[in-house]
């Protein structure tokens, strides 16, 4: 990183907007108690993904073109969304015109935890004494690569986990099932809405039984759905995005 | 009927979908403790994904060296577009010979090319002598699992049509007494043949010669009893070299079932004195898909179910939940090519989780095509787009989605997803989830105040 | 148009650029390739025994109808080889020797001079196998590179008896073929 203070762009998904200001604001201080200039342009809109993950991501070349153009200026982009970020990075369509500055802003953009592992190369120091299960969102975890995928025979890392296990008192899980999908998956969760539903329970039922307290990961979106099957079974479970307990937790 | 709707029937018998999940489960993490006993393991699948992309765009000349050094070989070397050709050719084998009975041994592509019901309308007895499959056979059922044909029954469904089949006691459920039942069964079955039935695993350009693994001994079994050996062969299944034969021997077995090879793995090069053996090279879409440069790679799968086994959606869902020959992540890109109509609904049945990618052993990366599949359905299928969109409509999205396709930005979005993005009175995402609590302000209001 | 043809051009029709055949490099091994070997046939679920072990195994088993096409292990009162497999349909034993095998896994290659009949490994209720230690290779590679320019009628690797797994993934040994594999080290 140069000495300049790099001018980072917020991305936040348009379902965080609505209904999870809090990781917005998390994600907003969390980057500027790490020395960051943030910024987040309010003529942002959805990136797309849940159009091209149904199958029209040729109708997506409006919000894409809108995308760079909201973005293009910063010197990177940061979500506190793996799933929005694979998308902005790999999907946006071959039909759109300035392939160039697409290829410039793949560059850039990064998912949150990634960005302070990968280019801040920060630790956060802190304090977080309780006992947390780790949710890794398929996109993040093998459309990103946050992590190592239990599929395949590499080193493990990840770099959620790199994180967390800074701060003190932080009790990490070991799931039996580390990374299976929670079963959200965008329009999967109402077009397939039982095996949707099954899903979310069974991810649920490993973190019960590892008398987890709070549920965290890196997209809200599969935190939504766990929450959302959590609550209508009155389970004992908190639930956060990784931001809002890494900008509790910092010192 | 949809993949939807068969998973939720599926699902209702909770215990026995709970049940196929940790069963297949258990196959998918011996898989991962086998292959990472391999050092070299990612350097393998690499390897034979960089072999099978030769494969691919060398299919010509390596399916005419196969045809070359099998013929030298004393091998019938037979073509056959589509699945009606195959069993034609099938069917006159059999009727040259004069033969009324046959035993097959585990072929997926037979199961693609209907031949059994074709050659039993025709008189002739067909007997499936892998154990799962003669179990599905017994019950007039496909097979679920391309390896596990049987993996959707529970051993008191086999003790009932066995005791009924094969007169074994009443109420034993004993999988070794139950086993050796069918041995004894199938023995005599072997014993009469006079044409057995195979697939292949692996057609050697170099040599001629094709590969069959087994891990029960039925396709030996059944070949060295018979005169007559017919081995039935996707025109993808070749391989350039004897020795490449390392690279997949390696990876087959641990990616299928967690072993480290199966127990029979033969080679035929040419007959037995006295005896016949027939390849039948069968296209039935093969070179269709190999033209779609987005879904070629599908291809290379060498059937090892790996993506199956691992697949959250297979394992709470059954086999049959696809409707397709081929099930599961590797069905669901291969059907398509097939009937991208029929099939409209499997692409879809995905959280394009990416796990069928990273089990691969031959790294096809099934779920970026399961996104392609998806945006050629919906130009394909407007019928199927419009439930899509009235779904997600229904969905969590609605909020964001309306709040923020607006203006000038995705008009051509919003022609796509009409107004029942909006006005969708349904609420599917809320059946069995609570919805989050609406905060008092949106980030963007929040951030207007405290940043201005 | 031959269906040949068709198939052909179909594919000539989309034929990419030339692209090179992967090279197969060498892979470690382990080091100790019998003690691996023995891991991997037990693990198949088959045993290996040593030369002197496998005549008091012999004896205790007591099989009367024996086939034996092997040059390295003394065994009596055999059966004489048929001219139709059908014959061995009561076979209680096979005795044959391998020629390669690969310690990774417990693979062992047989070929047409070994079996002479090509059902004697499948047919018989029980199979036994000679192996010399010092034709215990490392790996399926390095199985390839010993048997690659043999042209074998027919050849087999058979790593353990036959098995299943087929109702609700219990494993029972004995499927259609052997019903025990034992491996005489030699």
């Amino acid at each position: 990183m140069s000495n300049q203070t790099p001018h980072v762009g917020l991305f936040i998904p348009c379902y965080v907007d609505q209904f999870y200001p809090n990781v917005g604001i998390a994600s907003l201080e969390l980057l500027e108690k790490l020395g960051c200039k943030v910024s987040y342009p309010q003529s942002q809109t959805c990136c797309g993904q849940p159009l091209a993950n149904s199958g029209y991501e040729r109708d997506t070349i409006g919000s894409s073109e809108h995308f760079i153009k909201t973005f293009g200026d910063f010197d990177y982009v940061v979500a506190p969304s793996g799933s929005c970020i694979m998308h902005v990075k790999e999907h946006f369509p071959p039909e759109f015109h300035d392939q160039n500055s697409y290829k410039e802003l793949q560059g850039k953009v990064y998912e949150l935890t990634e960005f302070i592992t990968d280019v801040l190369k920060a630790e956060i120091k802190g304090k977080f004494p309780h006992r947390i299960g780790y949710h890794s969102s398929c996109h993040g975890l093998r459309g990103l690569r946050l992590g190592a995928s239990t599929e395949l025979n590499i080193s493990p890392f990840n770099k959620a986990k790199q994180l967390l296990q800074g701060l003190d008192g932080l009790d990490w899980v070991e799931l039996t099932r580390k990374d299976e999908c929670c079963g959200f998956g965008g329009t999967f969760a109402v077009s397939e809405e039982a095996l949707s539903v099954q899903m979310g329970k069974d991810r649920l039922a490993d973190h019960l039984e590892k008398n987890v307290e709070i549920l965290t990961g890196g997209d809200m979106s599969c935190i939504m759905h766990l929450q959302g099957i959590s609550s209508r079974n009155k389970q004992p479970l908190k639930f956060m995005h990784i931001a809002e307990i890494l900008n509790q937790a910092i010192q | 009927m949809s993949h939807p709707s068969k998973a939720a029937e599926f699902l209702k018998d909770q215990a026995k979908s709970h049940w196929h999940d940790e069963t297949l489960w258990f196959v998918r993490d011996k898989r991962d403790k086998i292959s990472k006993s391999i050092p070299e393991w990612e350097n393998l699948r690499t390897l034979a994904s960089g072999l099978k992309d030769y494969v691919l765009n060398n299919l010509d000349s390596l399916l005419l060296d196969f045809e070359a050094n099998a013929k030298k070989n004393g091998i019938h070397v037979h073509w056959a577009v589509d699945a009606e050709e195959h069993n034609q050719i099938v069917h006159s084998i059999l009727e040259k010979h004069d033969c009324k009975a046959i035993v097959k041994s585990k072929s997926i592509l037979t199961e693609e090319c209907h031949l059994n019901p074709y050659l039993e309308k025709r008189g002739i007895e067909v007997v499936d002598t892998d154990l799962g499959e003669r179990i599905v056979q017994f019950l007039q059922q496909p097979p679920s699992h391309i390896v596990l044909p049987a993996i959707h029954l529970k051993k008191a469904d086999i003790s009932k049509i066995f005791h009924e089949k094969l007169q074994t006691e009443k109420g034993n459920e004993d999988p070794t007494y139950l086993t050796h039942a069918a041995r004894l069964h199938l023995r005599e079955k072997f014993l009469k043949a006079k044409v057995a039935i195979t697939g292949v695993n692996f057609g050697v350009a170099e040599t001629g010669e094709f590969v069959v693994c087994t891990n029960e001994g039925n396709a030996d079994m059944g070949v060295h009893l018979a005169d007559v050996h017919i081995a039935c062969m996707g025109i993808e299944k070749i391989i350039p070299r004897r020795k490449d034969l390392g690279v997949f021997l390696r990876l087959l077995a641990r990616s299928a079932t967690g072993q480290p090879i199966t127990n029979y793995n033969s080679h035929f090069r040419s007959p037995e004195p006295g005896k016949e053996i027939h390849i039948v090279l069968l296209d039935n879409g093969r070179t269709r898909q190999l033209a779609r440069d987005k879904f070629k790679n599908s291809l290379k799968c060498i059937r090892c179910g790996a993506c199956m086994n691992t697949c959250p959606i297979y394992r709470r869902s059954g086999g049959y939940s696809y409707g397709s020959t081929v099930p599961g992540p590797i069905g669901s890109i291969l059907s398509p090519g097939i009937d991208v109509k029929k099939y409209s609904t499997l692409p879809f049945a995905s959280t394009l989780c990416g796990s069928c990618s990273d089990v691969c052993p031959v790294k096809i990366n099934i779920h970026e095509q399961l996104y392609e599949w998806r945006q050629e359905i919906t130009k394909a299928n407007p019928d199927l787009a419009k439930g899509m969109s009235m779904k997600m409509a229904s969905g969590i999205f609605t909020s964001p989605l309306a709040y923020k396709i607006s203006g000038s930005l995705m008009r051509k979005s919003l022609k796509a997803l009409p107004k029942s993005i909006i006005y969708n009175p349904l609420n599917v995402w809320g059946k069995e989830r609570d919805l989050p609590n609406p905060p008092k302000e949106s980030f963007k209001e929040w951030y207007k105040k405290n940043r201005p | 148009m031959s269906s040949r043809d068709q198939i052909i051009q179909a594919i000539q029709k989309v034929k990419p650029d030339n692209q090179t055949l992967p090279e197969i490099p060498e892979f470690r091994v382990p080091e100790d390739l019998l003690a691996t070997f023995i891991l991997s046939i037990e693990g198949n679920k088959g045993q290996v025994v040593s030369k002197e072990d496998f005549s008091s195994w012999l004896k205790e088993k007591g099989y009367s109808k024996i086939l034996s096409n092997s040059d390295r292990l003394e065994v009596s009162n055999l059966q004489i080889l048929p001219s139709d497999p059908h014959e061995l349909a009561e076979l209680e034993l096979a005795i044959l020797d391998g020629q390669w095998a690969s310690a990774e896994n417990g693979a062992i290659w047989l070929d047409d001079t070994q079996l002479r009949l090509r059902a004697i490994p499948f047919i018989t209720e029980h199979l036994v196998i000679t192996i010399p230690e010092s034709n215990i290779l490392g790996n399926m590679h390095q199985a390839y590179d010993k048997i690659g320019a043999a042209h074998s009628s027919f050849g087999v690797f058979i790593a353990g008896p036959s098995k299943t797994a087929d109702i609700e993934q219990s494993l029972v040994i004995g499927a259609h073929g052997a019903k025990s594999l034992t491996v005489v080290i030699v």
